[in-house]
């Protein structure tokens, strides 16, 4: 980058007091993280089967919903296509597992295939914004939609049965704790590669652009690059995401690809807090929980689930997050 | 042996025509789609709700009356009033708001909607009867094909026709005209702006309605259909141009013979021609054929 030095707030704004501040900041998320994940990691041995794949389940939503979130909440990108990459990654993962059931087939040729086809669909769509964006992105994961519901090789309607969970250096992954444990790994590292990367200049950037892409362009930056770089790397976390679903269910089906997965995703950003990876994973616990318990209950979950969305949407504007910080005072 | 021309020909014409009603159901459900994305700024992803409402309105009609003719008539008024409620309770509150919120909020609504019609009418597959009138088949150019679907055609063709008389040749059209192309100034010319939009949505969603119960004896009724038929509608409006009357004409009738087309011809990938359609389109007009040029 040559024009480095003129960007607006890029460093710390007083260098002698923010690491401070920082460091007494950090220590209360980092404690509450370890936690989380300690309380995840033990969760097998004290609970039962369902909620031990309810969390599970929540965790993959919630990797794929900050993913989104990246997008979203930070590059300022609405997209009605993620799904598009959760399939892409859940397909790949399930076809090469049942080839060779190892942890190439489980990550690396998911996030390569997710991340080709972000490139792909990225290239075209970053073009246009707002409406358009939304509508280009929702035809290109329709159009993967219509072509796993009709190739017989992917399955068709039923999708990839039966496959199975990979074994990582001759661990085998089959028993509920041991995936639990490997779930949670991974869970944990793209939290921390998106907590850095919106961190990182490159997230500043990111969000220099959502503010105002105009100025950013003015000043230098090569927005496109800069948009196509973030919705690469979303697609890439949300094909490992959809990658991970195929694993837990032993399953992918065209599903996946519809607009709809994508609708829900964007509803666990939203229920969290928009640009607040935190809010994405709470956002997508909140869909999970309320749609288990509800449909426990219940046979009218949807309707249930349809109006807390809609009262959500019109008097919760920040998302749960947003409601807290109003309420409680816990800052950004 | 006979040409395989003199097979081919009515085949061909059968289809164009069954295409042709689809276009006219998709044009009806996208009208409402892009006008009110073109005056409210609001990507309505309940519009096909209002399809799904209709038809089920209508089943429950024909079933107490026995005249479709009058479903046809009262159907779309209830949904009308189911639109011009969501307008007033759920949307207003949202206008100084962004766009997102209003996708995600209709979004909530599909649930909601989906879920009332299940409970209601049950999650089964029902079929709205042919009216008696139009129960039997032509042959037009030696192709066989329902009488209804021809009805179908004609309607929705002077349907389209009244509709572009009442947008362009009317004061209340000028009013609606205006509000797509500012609703602010139009709001400062004196117009109640307000009373317009809702209007605009309540009539989208009753001709999206009455889409849905002419679609009925063909496409019977299931409680996703709303949101299946959407996407179709969705892309008729992206190809047409957003907030075009003549747009949504031109895309509707182009989508429908590309998905009837694409199912005789290419019946392995028939679900992809609209997309690759729209794709095509998009690629050297990405305003849509009839959209203002961007930004």
């Amino acid at each position: 980058m040559t024009t480095r030095d003129v960007r607006p707030n890029a460093g710390r704004r007083s260098p002698a007091k923010a690491p401070r501040r920082r460091n007494t900041r950090m220590i209360p998320r980092v404690v509450g993280f370890a936690a989380l994940v300690a309380i995840v990691a033990a969760f097998p041995l004290f609970a039962g089967n369902y909620p031990v794949k309810l969390i599970q389940e929540i965790l993959i939503w919630g990797v794929f919903a900050m993913s989104l979130d990246l997008l979203m909440g930070y590059a300022g990108m609405v997209s009605f296509g993620h799904s598009a990459f959760f399939g892409v990654g859940g397909y790949v993962a399930a076809l090469a597992l049942l080839k060779s059931p190892g942890l190439i087939s489980a990550l690396l040729l998911p996030a390569l295939a997710a991340a080709a086809a972000a490139l792909a669909i990225g290239f075209f769509s970053i073009r246009v914004s707002g409406v358009y964006f939304i509508m280009l992105t929702l035809a290109f994961s329709q159009m993967f939609y219509a072509v796993a519901f009709q190739a017989a090789w992917l399955g068709a309607e039923d999708g990839v049965v039966g496959v199975p969970r990979p074994a990582v250096l001759g661990w085998n992954l089959a028993s509920p704790a041991g995936f639990n444990l490997y779930l949670l790994a991974l869970v944990v590292a793209a939290c921390l590669l998106l907590y850095r990367i919106v961190r990182s200049p490159f997230g500043h950037v990111l969000r220099g652009i959502h503010d105002n892409e105009g100025r950013m362009q003015a000043v230098g930056y090569p927005v496109n690059r800069y948009k196509l770089l973030a919705f690469v790397i979303g697609g890439t976390v949300a094909g490992v995401a959809g990658s991970l679903y195929a694993q837990l269910v032993g399953s992918i089906s065209p599903d996946a690809f519809l607009w709809t997965t994508s609708g829900e995703a964007l509803l666990m950003v939203i229920i969290g807090g928009t640009g607040t990876l935190g809010g994405s994973m709470l956002g997508a616990a909140a869909f999970i929980l309320l749609q288990s318990m509800v449909s426990s209950y219940t046979e009218r979950w949807m309707l249930i689930l349809g109006l807390t969305f809609v009262l959500l949407v019109l008097f919760a504007p920040g998302g749960i997050l947003g409601v807290l910080r109003g309420r409680v005072g816990i800052r950004s | 042996m006979s040409h395989p021309l003199v097979a081919f020909v009515p085949d061909v014409f059968g289809q164009a025509l069954n295409g042709l009603a689809y276009g006219v159901l998709l044009f009806l459900l996208s009208v409402g789609l892009t006008l009110i994305f073109g005056m409210l700024d609001v990507v309505n992803l309940a519009h096909g709700s209002y399809y799904m409402l209709g038809a089920y309105a209508g089943l429950t009609l024909i079933a107490v009356t026995g005249n479709f003719w009058l479903a046809v008539l009262v159907a779309p008024a209830a949904v009308a009033l189911i639109g011009a409620a969501v307008e007033r309770t759920c949307l207003r509150p949202l206008y100084r708001r962004g766009p997102l919120d209003q996708v995600l909020l209709t979004f909530g609504l599909i649930y909601v909607f989906e879920d009332l019609v299940k409970w209601i009418w049950s999650g089964r597959i029902r079929s709205i009867p042919t009216p008696a009138l139009f129960s039997s088949s032509v042959t037009v150019f030696g192709a066989t094909i329902p009488s209804y679907r021809l009805f179908v055609i004609v309607f929705g063709l002077v349907m389209a026709a009244a509709l572009w008389a009442l947008i362009e040749k009317t004061r209340l059209g000028a009013i609606i005209r205006a509000g797509v192309f500012d609703s602010e100034m139009t709001a400062g010319m004196g117009i109640n702006i307000h009373r317009v939009f809702t209007g605009v949505f309540a009539f989208g969603a009753a001709l999206a309605g009455l889409s849905g119960v002419i679609a009925g004896p063909i496409q019977s009724a299931y409680p996703p259909m709303g949101a299946s038929i959407l996407v179709p509608a969705l892309i008729v409006v992206v190809v047409g141009g957003l907030g075009s009357l003549k747009g949504s004409l031109a895309g509707s009738l182009i989508i429908g013979q590309a998905e009837t087309f694409g199912k005789v011809w290419l019946p392995g990938t028939s679900m992809l021609m609209i997309y690759v359609v729209m794709a095509l389109i998009l690629l050297f007009r990405p305003q849509g054929l009839f959209g203002r040029p961007l930004r």
